[in-house]
């Protein structure tokens, strides 16, 4: 039986509490009286994957049954999604992998053979083969890449390109056209998170920025409250609002999974424990770790981390109709990421990890850093912010300007040219964001290269736009100064430090909150 | 009376080029110049007069002479031992035509063929005075300019040698500050004029010391140009830039980017080597003369775009020139006539005098830093670091004893 996710109450007898903060973490100590938030361990997963699978499939929720559905001569089309889930990326063999291998064995028997699986990576950077290889598997690969049946959605090429039609809302709905004008869409999903899946997946990962740009933007985002309860986040009002008119015209076959916690492979999984329950062997991996880090020249530690594969296992799978399926998603994943907080506190901290949804196999620049802490991390939360409005926002993170031109070229002048003029979301997406979104070399690098889109670090900082309008102060400890400013923060060299800096926002003893992830948690904020 | 001279120095010269322009204070101690006493600059025949320095700039082009940095190409037209300094303000001390003994001057140093004392070549006679083909003949020694002749003497001494086709009068009112801009402006205007900018051309000058600034200015002046992007290392040159007609203020190291996202252009990035455009802006403008700056300047420039060299050049790859048929326009000092653009045959000075005279060139006048002749170490080296110290120019007052 796991433990739920509980709240610690700092006192002298609390040892110093690991934080990430990139490519690294420390052991920090607390103030007294500090609330640390931690996440629920493991809940016990499914015990035969396989037969989980085939079980959702052949019972599926408010839909008929797979096979049912598989006709020869139709047009299937599989979609699934992209390598920005699950965090760090799955142990092979990826879920994704065993769901499209049982779908396309139930579409061999039915003698379905026009079948494409297509990534929906929307405005994310096109994978690699190798990468795409990882999520599908070897055979799956081997079977449709070559002849082209298997590839990353292009939300650019306008040839392949449908429109829907318009939500009662006046937004567009237009999606991948080989996906729309097929008999049959599965989506496999894998929901890390609660803002992951239903309307989420198709309207938003096989869309393109002609339909992204009604809900991921600047106005939309800040009155998200928060992204991870779909019922208070109105960039998913309207997914859904675009996902009811999507299905009027397709067929959509969801299927969903859901996580356990464990992010962590050996010998770093005793950063999934609660420090004063460390084994000696969790003591001397902890000091091994660290020791490792401070000698490892910076490429070495790089990939130390992103090398890191989870073992995460499945808690469960569900296939169907997409609200119904989504419903007991979202069931799962709060009964493994809920943690009841009792109230606001007047700061709240947080540490940055190494990876985020759009840094796999690439460094964390600041951009990517703050979409992960004030977007992200921020937003853990259901019915109130962790922290109260007008509190103090601290987070770790080394914040250095490094960025992968390979990745992320748009970051490059987003951060020296849109961040210099200004950062508040509404002006940024105001002035800028059509000149980068149609940028042609920036199309150019999505479409040929493996870049995220142009108008992509607009988003990030959109993600951003709730946590900035709410909290009166963001600090981050351990950072770049220059940076930080640029990006519109303080850097402070500690926490007592950032602490000392807040006081004008928070006085002098505030109420703090700590939490405590990876791994995955959502603070159940009761006020 | 008291001058800097230059002599030729084979060694000093390969130390110069060697270590000169890297190491903050090692030009001073390394370039082939002294302080000599030698007599005045005898003046005989018609025309010429002598004239004392109030105020004469240390230029780019001086500086990458006694660094070794220019070329060799242009060692027959200069006459060694010579007194630098072409950019001057004076006061005449003989009647000089028809200007009278004590008039305060600026001096258009090109030595053409009236200086000369010779029949006007092609270029003298339709008054494109720059491009004189009589530069090593006639009455003095050979000399593109004063400043780098023999026989006339320069500016970094307390007289030198003027002759009439070269000197236009000060305004009254025109503080010696500001009227030391005058010769490089008239550079600047015969640059822009050069540069042949249409309509709303996109326009990039490459550098934001004292030639870029001015051309910037000039550009915003004199032509219809459209966005003006300057590229600029120090923060004071940022401001200057804004000041003087700049849409846009950018880094060395953004440029290249700043100037694909403006234009939509495709960033290509060469095995080795600097990254360059497929697109671009209008009209580059070169105002360092360095090789990165002429290289930036090349690979920010549309195909069949123009790139015109302000400053003296360095050695660069001209792949791009070739690849994407640029037209490399040179722009040398200034033309008694301009004869295009909205100069309508107005002499480069006359133009430069007047943009001078404007409130926005008063601030580059206070940011001038003179220093005696005797100081001509730090004099150097403060120029060589001007652009980090904050500097624009730096100017030696004979006359001063501080």
């Amino acid at each position: 039986m796991s433990r739920p996710g509980f709240v610690l109450e700092v006192d002298d007898r609390t040892p110093p509490l690991v934080v990430h903060e990139g490519e690294g973490f420390r052991l920090e100590r607390f103030p007294l009286g500090t609330r640390v938030v931690y996440p629920p361990e493991s809940l016990p997963t499914v015990p035969d994957v396989d037969e989980a699978i085939r079980d959702a499939l052949l019972h599926p929720v408010d839909a008929d049954p797979l096979p049912t559905l598989l006709k020869p001569g139709m047009r299937l089309t599989i979609a699934f999604d992209d390598l920005s889930l699950p965090l760090p990326p799955m142990r092979a063999p990826d879920i994704r992998q065993r769901i499209i291998e049982a779908v396309l064995q139930m579409a061999a028997d039915a003698g379905v053979d026009d079948v494409v699986l297509i990534a929906a990576n929307a405005l994310h950077r096109r994978m690699t083969d190798a990468e795409l290889r990882h999520i599908v598997g070897e055979r799956v690969f081997r079977s449709f890449h070559p002849q082209g049946l298997l590839y990353n959605h292009d939300a650019e090429d306008r040839s392949n390109l449908a429109h829907l039609g318009l939500t009662d809302q006046g937004e567009d709905v237009e999606i991948n056209k080989r996906a729309a004008e097929s008999d049959l869409l599965v989506y496999v999903n894998v929901n890390l998170v609660a803002m992951d899946g239903g309307h989420k997946s198709v309207p938003i990962g096989l869309a393109s920025y002609k339909s992204l740009r009604h809900h991921h933007n600047a106005q939309t985002m800040v009155r998200s409250h928060s992204f991870m309860d779909h019922k208070r986040s109105h960039l998913h009002h309207s997914a859904w609002r675009m996902g009811r008119l999507l299905r009027e015209h397709l067929n959509v076959f969801q299927i969903e999974t859901t996580l356990d916690n464990k992010v962590f492979p050996p010998p770093y999984d005793f950063l999934m424990k609660r420090e004063w329950e460390w084994s000696v062997r969790d003591q001397a991996s902890l000091l091994a770790v660290r020791r490792g880090l401070a000698v490892a020249p910076k490429r070495l530690r790089h990939r130390m981390f992103h090398d890191l594969r989870a073992p995460y296992g499945l808690t469960g799978i569900n296939a169907g109709e997409t609200e119904a399926v989504h419903e007991r998603t979202i069931a799962a994943v709060h009964r493994q990421q809920l943690v009841e907080v009792d109230g606001q506190s007047d700061v709240m901290v947080m540490g940055v990890p190494y990876l985020g949804p759009y840094n796999v196999s690439s460094v964390m620049n600041p951009i990517l850093a703050t979409c992960m802490g004030l977007g992200y991390y921020f937003n853990s939360y259901r019915g109130a912010p962790v922290v109260r409005r007008g509190g103090a926002v601290i987070l770790y993170h080394p914040l250095q300007a490094d960025f992968d031109v390979l990745h992320h070229p748009s970051y490059v002048d987003f951060y020296e040219e849109v961040l210099a003029e200004s950062t508040d979301p509404a002006v940024v997406e105001a002035k800028y964001e059509q000149q980068f979104a149609t940028d042609p070399w920036y199309i150019h690098l999505y479409r040929t290269s493996h870049a995220y889109h142009g108008v992509h670090p607009f988003y990030m900082w959109y993600w951003a736009a709730h946590a900035m309008d709410h909290v009166g102060d963001v600090i981050w400890v351990g950072a770049d100064r220059q940076v930080a400013r640029r990006l519109g923060f303080r850097a402070a060299s500690s926490l007592p430090d950032a602490l000392e800096m807040a006081r004008d926002t928070v006085g002098d003893s505030p109420s703090i909150t700590y939490l405590h992830n990876p791994p995955h948690l959502l603070a159940d904020v009761r006020t | 009376m008291i001058a800097l001279e230059m002599y030729r120095s084979l060694p000093r010269q390969i130390a110069g080029r060697a270590v000169g322009a890297r190491l903050p204070g090692a030009l001073s101690g390394l370039a082939a110049l002294r302080l000599v006493s030698h007599d005045e600059p005898r003046v005989t025949r018609e025309g010429w007069a002598r004239a004392r320095t109030r105020l004469s700039g240390i230029c780019g082009s001086d500086l990458g002479a006694l660094a070794g940095r220019t070329s060799l190409y242009f060692s027959p037209v200069v006459s060694f031992p010579f007194v630098p300094g072409h950019e001057v303000v004076a006061d005449l001390l003989d009647d000089c035509g028809d200007l009278p003994k004590g008039s305060r001057v600026v001096i258009d140093p090109v030595l053409s063929c009236a200086a000369r004392g010779v029949e006007p070549c092609d270029g003298c006679a339709d008054e494109a005075t720059n491009r004189c083909d009589r530069i090593t003949v006639g009455d003095v020694s050979p000399g593109l300019q004063t400043g780098f002749c023999s026989d006339t003497g320069g500016g970094w001494g307390e007289v030198l040698a003027v002759h009439r086709s070269q000197v236009h009068p000060v305004p009254d009112g025109m503080s010696d500050e500001q009227a030391v801009w005058i010769e490089p402006m008239a550079c600047a205007v015969h640059t822009a004029l050069r540069a042949a900018i249409r309509d709303n051309d996109r326009v990039l000058v490459s550098g934001a010391g004292a030639v870029g600034l001015l051309a910037t200015y000039a550009v915003r002046s004199l032509t219809s140009a459209g966005p003006i992007t300057v590229v600029a290392k120090h923060d004071h040159q940022r401001e200057l830039a804004l000041l003087l007609g700049a849409t846009d203020v950018v880094t060395p190291g953004e440029a290249l980017s700043r100037v694909r996202r403006a234009t939509r252009a495709f960033q290509l990035r060469p095995v080795m080597g600097s990254p360059y455009l497929l697109g671009g802006i209008d009209v580059a403008i070169d105002a360092v003369g360095s090789k990165a700056s002429l290289e930036l300047a090349m690979h920010a420039t549309r195909p069949g775009g123009r790139v015109v060299l302000s400053g003296m050049p360095a050695p660069a790859d001209l792949s791009a020139a070739w690849f994407r048929e640029l037209e490399i326009v040179g722009s040398y000092a200034s033309a008694r006539r301009e004869p295009i653009g909205s100069a309508g045959g107005r002499g480069a000075f006359d133009l430069a005098t007047e943009l001078v005279a404007a409130e926005a060139v008063q601030q580059l006048a206070d940011r001038i830093a003179t220093y005696p002749l005797h100081r001509w170490r730090e004099a150097l080296d403060h120029a060589q670091g001007a652009g980090r110290l904050g500097t624009v120019k730096v100017t030696f007052d004979p006359r001063s004893r501080r």
